[in-house]
């Protein structure tokens, strides 16, 4: 079963998959053949079950990974050809697990990758002030916080302040929303949009969860044992016949009062 | 109580410089220890496949018995030699295992997503490495940092036996002299270091768990770089106007016997440098070949036997020739005997002696199956020591040898621990604590006559030496070791007093 192709051709994609394959050292391949397209301001969410290589997608955009065959082009150049390190800091990276450094407090916490830039300290302290207010943490009460002393929902309001810190053109962005509960995902959620029409950063989520797909995608692509299966607006995914979506999309009767798309 | 007091409050000054020296053995082995253990431990922990064997080597480092390691590399070039620096090296080996350890653990314990944040951040891997692996291991490292030190602190007293100094040479010197005011002259200090040491580093380790960014690493590497220099600071030991070292084994006849060569050359005008209370036999005769020392005192039957493994002759002047050629052959000066033959003497308790009629080692047959015999590990080694003796008279123990060191085996007698043991002839503790030396009627201890044996370039080189030595010869009756042994052993006087007394009288 061969994958879909999801191929811009407008000229302004800043990440594009091309026939990408990738296996860890010779095992079976996670992504197989795929295809795909982001185009600069787009929030595109990739969804499928857990092990569906989703995850391994946001890796090949930064290059942690690279690919077994096809190639992934940022922003016109193969991720083989960048060097890594300046590839990963012009894009942000939000993970479930969220990652913050315990010992660091949260005002260095979000400082680092400026830090790392050798920006100003002056100009690293109003960037992470300013970074906090944005993600609707006042200052002058957590910036000199632990992680440790922050609730779930704070700590992935840091984690994408820490990601957002040099205002890359790009967020990645692994079940950001996984571990949190459902109120304050909902309210995250919320956030994330403004942000994004905010800065109009180009946004690659992964989720499993087909609700917060329908929330925040413009392009929702679905994946399936590797490969592309569908990619198309909210509101095509949600008529789609095929059964492997319908599948996803049963899912959403567990939750009342959303809309079961028909 | 009070005479340990007394002991430290009239010794302060040599406590003092103990103590230092003890300080710096373990700062610095800790510190060496940490400049290769740390690194060690991230290569370790980020490829498996070089860090096994390193883990495996720093395992099999630590299982060796210290006196065995420090026997070992007590001959080695350039980490060898008598005194610190092979001490150091013994120390930093032992460091190694939980420094290497706790690092791997303490960078294993980072969780996978915090590493993935860093190099999804854009880290380079030192950043990260520096910037967020080291100080979330920090504590983990420090932890074992903790237990090197407190396990350096112990093992620095066993580096007295080859003379590195350290507190252990009033514990050496006590058990030689069977003064356990002496011993724990020196234990004392060294729990008191160990737990201070201890207490100091869990400090530092609770302020790091608490500590932020990387400061600490920045202090840490400070503190390792400051220990380093100190180690190469450390003096070396060469040049034109060395002084002459003077070595001799662990027991009060041997210091004697090496203060009085050393007094002596000193009245010859030249500087010398005490190496006393070395170890056996093995290690003074390595030290003397490695060129560590320049002279020590050795006795003729040991000589042939125990360094050359040969038969002894049993005329004294036969064994006396026979060492100074196999001397010759190694590049080593055997001087004319000092007048004495400290031959092995079997001994037992008095009140057995006078119950039972036991006059002679042969009388030993009628008691042997039910008593336990005590001798020191060179005596079980030795194809002259145990089994000879054994054969020579047809004994048979009800039990084996126990095997304890020369410096104990008196007291474990008197203490009715075991009930025949081989000791010096020349021992004062014969007369002090009641025993009988048994007649060796069937000539089995060959000969044993003391005389000074040093290295043939130093003797060409300074006529000193030859000129000092031939003023000893013959001087020496077994009466007046006895009676300079007595002295130290049983009335607690000081060896280079004793020797001094001893030479003005001459």
């Amino acid at each position: 079963m061969k994958g879909l192709s999801a191929r811009d051709t407008s000229g302004n994609s800043i990440v594009s998959f091309d026939a990408v394959s990738f296996s860890h050292d010779g095992g079976a391949p996670v992504v197989r053949e795929l295809s795909l397209d982001v185009s600069a301001g787009e929030v595109l969410v990739l969804v499928g079950r857990s092990g569906a290589g989703k995850s391994t997608l946001l890796r090949l955009v930064n290059g942690m990974l690279l690919p077994t065959s096809g190639s992934v082009t940022v922003e016109g150049r193969d991720t083989r050809q960048w060097d890594g390190i300046q590839l990963r800091r012009r894009t942000g990276y939000v993970l479930q697990e969220i990652g913050l450094f315990p010992h660091m407090t949260v005002e260095a916490n979000v400082g680092l990758v400026p830090r790392l830039e050798r920006w100003s300290a002056g100009r690293v302290r109003d960037r992470t002030r300013e970074l906090l207010e944005l993600v609707g943490l006042p200052a002058s009460t957590h910036a000199s916080r632990r992680p440790q002393e922050l609730s779930g929902g704070e700590r992935q309001r840091v984690g994408v302040a820490r990601a957002l810190a040099i205002d890359p053109p790009m967020l990645l962005m692994d079940e950001p929303f996984g571990a949190l509960d459902p109120v304050t995902r909902h309210e995250l959620q919320g956030e994330l949009r403004r942000i994004q029409r905010a800065l109009g950063t180009t946004i690659v989520l992964v989720t499993h969860d087909m609700a917060e797909a329908l929330t925040l995608a413009h392009r929702i692509g679905v994946i399936e044992d590797g490969m592309l299966i569908a990619c198309d607006t909210p509101m095509r995914i949600a008529a789609s016949k095929d059964p492997r979506i319908r599948r996803l999309l049963d899912t959403l009767v567990a939750f009342p009062g959303v809309e079961r798309p028909s | 109580m009070t005479a340990l007091l007394e002991f430290w409050s009239s010794n302060a000054t040599e406590l003092w410089r103990l103590v230092e020296r003890h300080l710096f053995l373990v700062v610095v082995s800790t510190g060496l220890a940490v400049l290769m253990g740390v690194p060690a431990g991230i290569v370790a922990a980020r490829r498996p496949r070089l860090g096994r064997p390193l883990l495996a080597f720093a395992n099999v480092a630590q299982t060796i018995p210290s006196l065995a390691l420090l026997g070992f590399l007590l001959p080695l070039p350039f980490v060898g030699g008598v005194g610190p620096r092979t001490a150091l090296v013994a120390l930093t080996l032992y460091a190694l295992l939980p420094v290497i350890r706790t690092t791997v653990a303490g960078l294993a314990t980072i969780d996978r997503p915090i590493r993935d944040a860093g190099i999804a951040m854009g880290m380079t891997s030192s950043q990260l490495l520096w910037m967020v692996e080291l100080p979330l291991a920090l504590p983990a490292i420090v932890a074992g940092i903790r237990v090197a030190a407190v396990i350096g602190v112990g093992t620095a007293t066993i580096a007295a036996a080859i003379g590195a100094g350290g507190l252990g040479e009033y514990i050496f010197r006590g058990l030689s002299m069977v003064d356990s005011t002496m011993i724990l002259a020196g234990a004392i200090p060294a729990a008191v270091l160990a737990l201070l040491l201890d207490g100091l580093l869990a400090g530092l380790e609770h302020a790091l768990k608490r500590g932020r960014g990387r400061r600490p690493v920045v202090l840490a590497a400070a503190a390792i770089a400051a220990a380093l220099l100190v180690a190469l600071a450390l003096p070396a030991r060469t040049g034109p106007d060395t002084p002459i070292g003077v070595g001799s084994k662990n027991f009060t006849e041997q210091v004697l016997l090496g203060e009085l060569l050393a007094l002596t050359l000193e009245s010859e005008g030249v500087s010398v440098e005490r190496r006393l209370n070395l170890g056996g036999t093995f290690i003074c005769d390595r030290a003397l070949r490695s060129g560590d020392i320049d002279v020590y005192v050795e006795y003729t039957g040991t000589a042939v036997s125990a360094i050359f493994h040969d038969e002894v002759p049993r005329d004294p002047a036969d064994a006396f020739n026979k060492a100074r050629e196999m001397y010759t052959a190694h590049g080593l000066t055997l001087f004319r005997p000092l007048g004495f033959n400290n031959t092995f003497a079997i001994l037992v308790r008095g009140d057995d002696a006078r119950r039972l009629g036991l006059r002679s080692i042969g009388d030993l047959e009628r008691v042997a199956a039910r008593w336990r015999p005590g001798f020191g590990y060179e005596f079980l080694q030795r194809a002259d020591g145990y089994s000879g003796l054994v054969n020579a008279y047809g004994l048979r123990f009800g039990q084996p040898p126990a095997a304890m060191d020369l410096s104990l085996i008196y007291k474990a007698l008197a203490d009715r621990r075991v009930d025949v043991i081989a000791g010096d002839a020349t021992s004062a503790l014969i007369d002090s604590l009641d025993l009988v030396a048994l007649e060796d009627t069937r000539r089995y201890f060959p000969p044993y006559d003391a005389a000074p044996v040093a290295r043939t370039a130093a003797v060409l080189e300074r006529p000193e030496i030859r000129r000092a030595m031939e003023r000893l010869a013959g001087r020496i009756s077994a009466a007046d070791m006895r009676a300079m042994n007595r002295a130290v052993d049983v009335d607690g006087q000081d060896a280079r007093a004793v020797a001094r007394r001893f030479l003005e009288r001459l």
